[in-house]
């Protein structure tokens, strides 16, 4: 039986009439990049957060390292983290304000020492008195990032962790999050619709559509069985809905 | 793969167990440094207080020629305005702090921390009495030089007003925020506005018996109106009245159990609406 350190069940999530997630059902196995992978509206930003346990589902089951997070959620957040560039930590305060002040939240051990090992990884040490509101988008997902390790989570949570950063930067991010998931042995699942970032990071693709997960496998796989030379290709072909067999998959 | 530096064991106890002090301290240092970071906003809290207490002492000294009541009892305006101001301090600065994590969108970036929602209540109710004793012990402290006037003189029943006002004010607070998480940014303007619409039935600066009979029995709902009318008796007459003060308590723990609740429920359906996520300027 493989080593799921995220489990989810016929997850649904609705808010009024509209179904956000219609029944996604998925596991994640333990140290291993997985994505899910959609266009704007298609779930995965609702699933994330049901993960983390900032929203919560309208009916079924999700389990993260074998504990039900609707019932447990404290056993499991000091175990994973997360980064968003549409979540902004506190303007005002400097970035070791800020870093301190989750490092406390987190129960983090030895934290200065945490921030300066993480402040040299990262490349912020030159940042870490200035106000987080006045650093550049990049800097600013550094930062971010470094927030979403201090704890060295066992599951990291990205929400399109490249998304309006210059190449080199994404590049850089990209390598850094190989080099942690190898480093550490941590479990990442990361919502995107930057097909190269999905193709170099994940071993598995969860392909959302409305709310459902419409197709899965490995980057290789998917565009193999697609007949297409790359993951854009095949992510274009289910966003335009062209493939007959489109049904929801299990 | 190399072994983790920190101890996860550790980490994990610290996020199981059920209140976490560590984690209260680093809610209230949060809103220390952000007070720290602007000077006006510091200087506003001594800045209201401080006016408030100008006018009314002059007022007060101008009556004091002209009304045989107000010559009774010198200090009975200038300590309804400073107990006034500590009600509504104390509410505001739960409030004010509550709103720093609306506008900086942080509310999503605090709870996938292990920190629980009554851990992070604790902090904001922390940080409404640094707030209040920020603004009002320099605005009290001025008035004795000024008019030869102190609170202070009243002694042990300023304690008790101190402590019926400040527990009403975290109850209205509470309930304020409850209503901001469920209504949004748009309703923020509900922690400046609340608590005037309770200033005419606290009877603040005149006896209850000054209102319509029908009215009455509405003002004795409020904890504040017995501070008010304890405070009075304490000023004309030197009594305090531990019935007042008992009933205040009393209606404290009803206000606090509704506010509570209200804030509670509210989280809980910002859950379920995925407001965490999304709520902001």
């Amino acid at each position: 039986m493989p080593d799921s350190v995220i489990l989810v069940e016929r997850l649904v999530k609705r808010y009024g009439k509209t179904l956000a997630v219609n029944g996604v059902s998925f596991a994640v196995e333990r140290g291993v990049t997985t994505a899910l992978l959609g266009g704007n509206g298609a779930g995965k930003t609702t699933t994330l957060s049901i993960l983390l346990g900032l929203l919560l589902p309208t009916s079924g089951m999700v389990n993260v390292f074998g504990e039900d997070v609707l019932r447990h959620r404290y056993r499991v957040l000091p175990r994973m983290n997360f980064s968003s560039p549409y979540v902004d930590l506190p303007h005002r305060l400097t970035v070791r304000q800020n870093l301190v002040i989750y490092a406390r939240l987190y129960g983090v051990p030895r934290r200065d020492e945490r921030i300066a090992r993480l402040a040299r990884d990262l490349q912020i040490e030159a940042m870490l008195e200035r106000p987080a509101g006045r650093l550049s988008g990049g800097q600013k997902t550094r930062v971010a990032l470094a927030k979403a390790l201090l704890n060295e989570p066992e599951l990291l949570l990205l929400d399109e962790p490249t998304a309006s950063l210059d190449p080199d930067t994404g590049d850089w991010v990209r390598s850094y999050l190989e080099d942690y998931r190898a480093r550490t042995g941590a479990t990442i699942l990361l919502a995107s619709h930057n097909m190269a970032e999905v193709e170099r990071l994940c071993s598995q693709v969860l392909m959302m559509k409305e709310g459902q997960i419409v197709d899965r496998g490995s980057p290789d796989e998917l565009i193999d069985r697609y007949g297409r030379t790359n993951l854009e290709e095949v992510f274009l072909q289910i966003a335009r809905g062209r493939r007959a067999e489109l049904e929801p998959v299990s | 793969m190399t072994a983790p530096v920190l101890s996860h064991r550790a980490m994990r106890r610290a996020g199981e167990s059920r209140f976490s002090p560590a984690r209260v301290w680093a809610m209230l240092l949060r809103y220390l440094y952000i007070l720290r970071s602007s000077w006006p906003r510091t200087l506003e809290l001594l800045y209201w207080p401080t006016l408030q207490m100008l006018i009314w002492g002059f007022m007060s000294q101008f009556l004091r020629q002209n009304s045989s009541y107000v010559a009774q009892a010198f200090g009975v305006l200038l300590a309804a305005v400073m107990l006034w101001d500590l009600l509504f301090r104390s509410q505001l600065g739960l409030s004010i702090s509550f709103l720093e994590e609306m506008w900086a969108r942080n509310l999503a970036q605090l709870f996938v921390t292990p920190l629980r929602p009554y851990e992070w209540v604790l902090s904001l109710l922390a940080m409404s009495v640094i707030r209040v004793l920020l603004g009002v012990i320099p605005a009290a402290s001025l008035a004795i030089p000024l008019y030869h006037y102190s609170i202070f003189d009243m002694g042990l029943p300023l304690v008790a007003f101190y402590v019926v006002l400040t527990a009403m004010g975290w109850a209205l607070g509470l309930a304020i925020c409850g209503g901001i998480l469920r209504h949004g940014m748009g309703a923020e303007s509900l922690a400046w506005t609340v608590i005037f619409a309770l200033a005419p039935l606290s009877c603040v600066y005149y006896p209850v018996t000054t209102l319509p009979g029908w009215l009455q029995p509405v003002a004795w709902c409020l904890p504040s109106t017995y501070v008010f009318e304890g405070m009075r008796d304490v000023l004309f007459t030197g009594a305090f009245r531990t019935d007042y003060f008992l009933a205040a308590i009393g209606l404290d723990l009803v206000f606090l159990a509704v506010g509570t609740t209200i804030f509670f429920i509210a989280f809980r359906d910002a859950r379920r609406r995925g407001a965490l996520l999304q709520t902001g300027e």
